[in-house]
């Protein structure tokens, strides 16, 4: 096995538990936290493709995977955000009940 | 593959699965912040030094700082009734669906392993470098992405702010 094929085996492990824990979990914040887990696996491909990859000087691959660690920043502020106005109004992070569109 | 890579992969993975699977949403915080330590260490390891530290400092000191700030402002929500899961009811289906995702990467990683590149000398970046590709040939993203950062910062405040000036 090439080192570059165990990376992305790695990145698709982390991004299906990712996956798992955004589907499974009632908690609104730990679906947030596996949204991030699956950015983060898909960072992983990225860097990795860049330094297997010919002409890592042309940085693509770097480039990529900071611009998107800084749109995944971005993400979570806003994401936790919707989840802190949420509770607010009805009390709960449990997305079984929220339910409701209006009020 | 080295040993330094299953060390590292296997820390990544356990957090990964520790975040998903632990019932204390602290605990679970604490996890995924190991999970993207170990990503880091991951990054290191490829030569992206930059990658890695950027990682560091978004991921391991702002995302899982604000997760653990969220976590704590909704904290009289997590009261569980007694024998009630974390889990969701349709948790199988989503189960399935991972798994299935997870066996479609995974067979196509395997079956086109001989065509992978494998370059396996190092790539030698400076930071100087990256900041010019920066300020030069990415400078139009750069800058899209600055508008957007202060899109979404004031677009959270405005939001998580909202309910509180209504009461008032």
């Amino acid at each position: 096995m090439t080192p570059l094929a165990g990376y992305l085996l790695l990145a698709a492990l982390l991004f299906a538990i990712g996956l798992a824990g955004a589907l499974t979990r009632r908690n609104a914040i730990l679906v947030l936290i596996g949204i991030e887990l699956m950015l983060n696996a898909a960072n992983l491909n990225l860097i990795a493709f860049w330094r297997y990859g010919p002409h890592p000087e042309a940085l693509t691959g770097m480039m990529f995977a900071i611009f998107s660690i800084a749109v995944a920043a971005a993400e979570a502020a806003v994401g936790l955000g919707l989840v802190i106005a949420i509770y607010r109004h009805a009390k709960t992070t449990d997305l079984d009940q929220m339910n409701r569109m209006k009020g | 593959m080295s040993f330094a890579f299953w060390i590292v992969a296997a820390l990544t993975v356990a957090g990964g699965l520790a975040a998903v699977l632990l019932k204390n949403l602290v605990h679970c915080a604490l996890a995924v912040t190991l999970a993207f330590l170990g990503l880091a260490l991951m990054f290191l390891q490829l030569d992206a030094q930059f990658a890695g530290f950027a990682q560091i400092l978004v991921y391991v000191g702002a995302v899982a700082i604000l997760v653990v700030f969220a976590i704590l402002l909704t904290r009289n929500a997590e009261v569980l009734a007694k024998g009630e899961s974390v889990f969701s009811k349709t948790w199988l289906t989503g189960l399935i669906a991972a798994a299935a995702v997870f066996a479609v990467l995974g067979w196509a990683v395997l079956q086109s392993v001989r065509g992978l590149p494998n370059e396996t000398a190092e790539p030698v970046v400076t930071v100087v470098e990256i900041g010019k590709a920066l300020m030069w040939h990415y400078v139009l993203p750069l800058e899209i992405l600055a508008l957007l950062l202060t899109a979404a910062t004031i677009g959270a405040v405005m939001v998580a702010l909202h309910e509180k000036k209504e009461a008032k």
